[in-house]
């Protein structure tokens, strides 16, 4: 029997289950479709959380050989990686169940299925093991998500050669890691797998990682990096992966062309980034526009060109971040209900889980320089900050960029051990269009990683106490 | 240095507005653009900002007073704020202190700014929300301001350099729902799902209705709608007046011209224009129904601004066709169309929302058999138009079946006489049943 609602939602990642509870709240007759058996889309099941869980894992792993010991804990730790992996799979399963519970308690109908448009406000649900469900509704919002990228003639098998997926779920250490692509994805998971024992090699077409990332940043993680003992090869791409028993002889090339060299790994793993996903929605059937990089094109209420179609998160143009999304998914409901729905792209944090953390939000330098916008810098560095120092985790820095003029902040760019959880209140003072000056004279609390921060914000207008 | 806060334009065929609350008095620093005073018009309240910063020294017309565009409503003394917010020493009954009393302590201007005070009455002397670097409203504030079309103009900000907080925009939202007289309690804005205090005046629902309704605020044009039509009801001798037409003939020229048309046009030949062309012409022979009342004087327009209405998801709103009787059927088609997609999209101006002289609302799209549409006021008529179905009719003493439409005319009757809103019409019908006579205008 054909189900008829306010608002179908299509995926159950961050953008969608979002956007569903919200618009439940707001009073709309809400159903999602869901292709996988579990809610959370990439981010819960194969993305975010279970690399975070092995990030935490592995971290605690060197922690214990390299450095409890300097704290006066003496410990001989030894790997069990099964239970790593259990581990990883019960935050998964903890968070999984968690938005099947907000789904629940906010009365949302969920099909599981493949859910294909047959006609504006017209889907079909392929379900596994029942026949078709056709839904209806005033509104539908495509919330699918993205999809690993290829390399055209690198297979991946997630297992000798794999993609995120894979390289979350290895049953044994590789002795040898080879990434292809010095992104976030790679970063994370090549940290992981060197912790546990991997000797690790990133390949990286570009000269240099983490593209768009703030470069002085960026290449201050890289030097941390090599540090650890991770290897980069930049400037180069990988032109073939070849079998050889259980090693993958893989073929590097300088990019800008030259005499290829060989390299032996036992696992590799594809991380070039990611594609949206729209396979099987039937967007032909109902004209859905798309850009030139297979984005669903949207205008500013997230609509397609199809009224009452709209689309969120990774399918759109845009920083492909669970939180993006999620802003996004407020906003479309919102939009739906009436109110005013609308994202500050400006003020959108970005996290990379390294260690130290790479935190970041609003402009790197290089955008301020090509957007000809004169700006001061602050720039704090943890070796002065008392917390760090008796952590002993001194690695990093801060640094806040302020309009030249108006002293309104621009951009924050924050390498430390807890960067993640420091860059929010930079989110915030940029949401409300605060100054450096605003920031440093907002008291923080002593001693924490965060006064950091506020030396940063002194550090723009030249006037840091502790430097 | 005095500055005369004036009357500004209001708008077209407004030349007088009410002098509402006084959001300041005299002695009160004012920062440059923070709203003074309201004005109350027939059409719109506005508020009056600043023209610079400074001190407000002086109210000449108090509230309830009528003024006319230009006229004086008070006075800033433009120097007093640099000498760092005047104190609040005219707070004394007899307010307007002559603006020479603070003119001593504006002298200094080349003094030094004075080095981050600790305490200050109020941030007049920094700039607030002009000019660039200057804080945006906070995210709360933002959103109530946009649902609420509240501009940063109306609302002034009370946070850290002049920001806009939500409390801010809330009174705002207050001070203007409330008008100058009734002064509801406070924070009257809210979410849409909460009910709103103090409107008690509903009686309570049974618990289990209750829980399956829902309460929204009325977005600000659904009010301005709602005001609007209530007003013409009120003002108004409004009755209405119905025929029917015979689309027979219109709807032969349209199949027979319509490829032609929309080659050369790129518009598709719609009925509208048809509509729109007769009107004019029914207008100019029966000049009242293009005619206003103001007071006691009656203005007859030489000239045809024909509104359109046009439906959209949140409200209706009445484009303006200008010069209508000199617009080609294609550029009337254009326009129409033009304005549809720009009213979806909630792109269309203010400006072309004014100044229409007649109305034409078309019910049919939706079904309607017949209606009695509301006066577009100060308009003092409005043709409906309905569904067109085939109905049996006599023709030469057969019974044919032909396309017909129900006409309705809703008209003032205080100025337009029921022979007048009849052969207006009549007319109308004529010249949609027999297209010829449009081009030769007979």
């Amino acid at each position: 029997m054909a189900g008829s609602y306010d608002l179908l939602v299509i995926g159950t990642g961050p953008g969608g289950y979002v956007c569903a509870i919200r618009a439940a709240q707001l009073g709309l007759k809400v159903a999602v479709i869901e292709k996988r058996a579990t809610h959370g889309g990439t981010c819960l099941n194969i993305g975010c959380i279970p690399s975070k869980a092995l990030l935490h894992a592995s971290e605690r792993y060197e922690e214990a050989r390299h450095h409890l010991a300097g704290m006066g804990i003496e410990v001989a730790p030894k790997l069990n990686l099964a239970g790593m992996l259990a581990f990883k799979d019960q935050g998964v399963k903890g968070n999984v169940d968690g938005v099947a519970f907000l789904l629940k308690k906010n009365k949302i109908d969920v099909f599981h299925g493949l859910g294909t448009l047959v006609a504006p406000g017209r889907i079909k649900v392929a379900r596994d093991g029942a026949g078709p469900e056709q839904l209806e509704a005033r509104h539908i919002v495509i919330a699918t998500g993205s999809d690993v990228a290829r390399l055209p003639g690198i297979e991946i098998d997630e297992e000798s050669v794999v993609s995120s997926t894979g390289a979350l779920a290895l049953p044994r250490v590789p002795k040898r890691l080879l990434i292809i692509g010095a992104g976030v994805i790679g970063l994370e998971l090549g940290s992981v797998w060197r912790r546990l024992g991997s000797e690790v090699l990133t390949v990286e077409y570009l000269d240099r990682i983490l593209p768009g990332t703030d470069a002085e940043v960026a290449r201050g993680l890289q030097r941390l990096l090599m540090k650890q003992g991770m290897s980069f090869k930049l400037s180069s791409k990988v032109t073939q992966i070849a079998k050889n028993g259980a090693q993958q002889k893989v073929t590097i090339e300088p990019a800008a062309g030259g005499a290829p060299i060989g390299v032996e790994a036992d696992v590799v793993l594809v991380a070039v980034g990611r594609v949206p996903y729209t396979d099987g929605l039937g967007l032909e059937a109902v004209g859905v526009q798309l850009d030139n990089k297979k984005r669903i094109i949207v205008d500013a209420h997230y609509q397609t060109n199809v009224p009452g179609l709209y689309a969120i998160g990774d399918v759109i143009a845009g920083p492909m971040l669970a939180h993006k999304a999620e802003e996004e998914g407020i906003a479309v409901a919102e939009t739906l209900a009436g109110q005013a729905g609308h994202v500050n792209y400006d003020a959108i944090p970005n996290v990379i889980y390294t260690f130290p953390e790479v935190a970041t939000v609003g402009k790197s330098e290089e955008e301020l320089k090509a957007a000809n916008v004169a700006y001061k810098i602050g720039k704090y560095p943890f070796t002065a900050n008392a917390r760090a120092k008796v952590n002993k985790t001194t690695e990093g820095f801060v640094k806040i960029l302020a309009d030249a003029a108006s002293d309104r902040i621009l951009g924050v760019h924050i390498m430390a051990a807890a960067a993640s959880e420091m860059i929010a209140e930079a989110t915030a003072i940029m949401e409300f269009g605060g100054s450096a000056e605003d920031l440093a004279r907002t008291c923080h609390p002593h001693p924490t990683l965060t006064e950091a921060v506020k030396e940063a914000a002194l550090a723009v207008d030249k006037r840091a106490i502790h430097a | 240095m005095a500055i005369e806060i004036k009357v500004p334009a209001l708008g077209e065929s407004v030349t007088e507005a009410t002098v509402g609350q006084w959001f300041k008095q005299p002695g009160d620093a004012v920062a440059a653009d923070e709203p003074l005073v309201e004005l109350e018009t027939d059409k719109v309240t506005i508020e009056v900002p600043a023209p610079s910063a400074g001190v407000l020294t002086d109210i000449v017309v108090p509230q309830g007073g009528t003024v006319a565009v230009g006229a004086v409503l008070g006075a800033i003394d433009g120097a007093g704020a640099q000498a760092g917010a005047a104190p609040k020493a005219a707070a004394a009954p007899a307010a307007p202190a002559s603006p020479q009393a603070q003119k001593p302590e504006a002298q200094p201007a080349a003094a030094p700014p004075a080095a981050k005070p600790a305490e200050r009455a109020a941030p007049a002397a920094e700039p607030t929300l002009a000019g660039d670097g200057a804080m945006p409203a906070t995210p709360a504030a933002r959103k109530i301001m946009a649902e609420q079309g509240l501009t940063p103009a109306e609302v002034p900000g009370s946070g850290r350099r002049g920001q806009i907080l939500k409390e801010d925009a809330t009174a705002a939202l207050a001070r203007r729902d409330a008008g100058p007289a009734a002064a509801t309690a406070a924070g009257s804005y809210l979410p849409a799902n909460v009910p709103v205090p103090g409107q008690a005046l509903r009686a309570p629902t049974g618990p289990n209705d209750a829980a399956r309704e829902e309460r929204l605020r009325m977005t600000r044009l659904r009010q301005t709608i709602a005001r609007r039509l209530k007003e013409a009801q009120h003002t108004a001798a409004m009755l209405t007046t119905f025929n029917d037409v015979d689309m027979s003939a219109i709807m032969k020229l349209r199949s027979d011209y319509k490829e032609l048309f929309e080659k050369r046009y790129h518009v598709k030949l719609g009925f509208m224009a048809f509509f729109v062309k007769a009107c004019v012409q029914a207008l100019k022979e029966v000049p009242a129904v293009n005619a206003e009342i103001d007071g006691e004087d009656v203005i007859y327009k030489n000239y045809y601004h024909i509104g359109v209405a046009v439906g959209t998801e949140r409200g209706l709103v009445v484009p303006v066709l200008r010069e209508a009787d000199r617009l080609s059927f294609a550029e009337i088609e254009q326009a129409i169309g033009d304005f549809g997609r720009r009213a979806r999209e909630g792109k269309l101006g203010i400006e072309e929302m004014q100044g229409g002289t007649f109305t034409i609302s078309n019910g049919g799209v939706y079904g309607s058999l017949l209606s009695t549409p509301i006066l577009n006021a100060p308009q003092s008529g409005i043709l409906g138009m309905h569904r067109i179905e085939d109905r049996a009719v006599v023709r030469n003493g057969q019974i044919v079946a032909r396309p017909i439409m129900n006409l309705a005319l809703s008209y003032d009757h205080r100025l337009v006489d029921g022979r007048e809103a009849v052969t207006f019409l009549v007319r109308v019908k004529e010249f949609l049943e027999d297209p010829q006579r449009l081009v030769l205008e007979l």
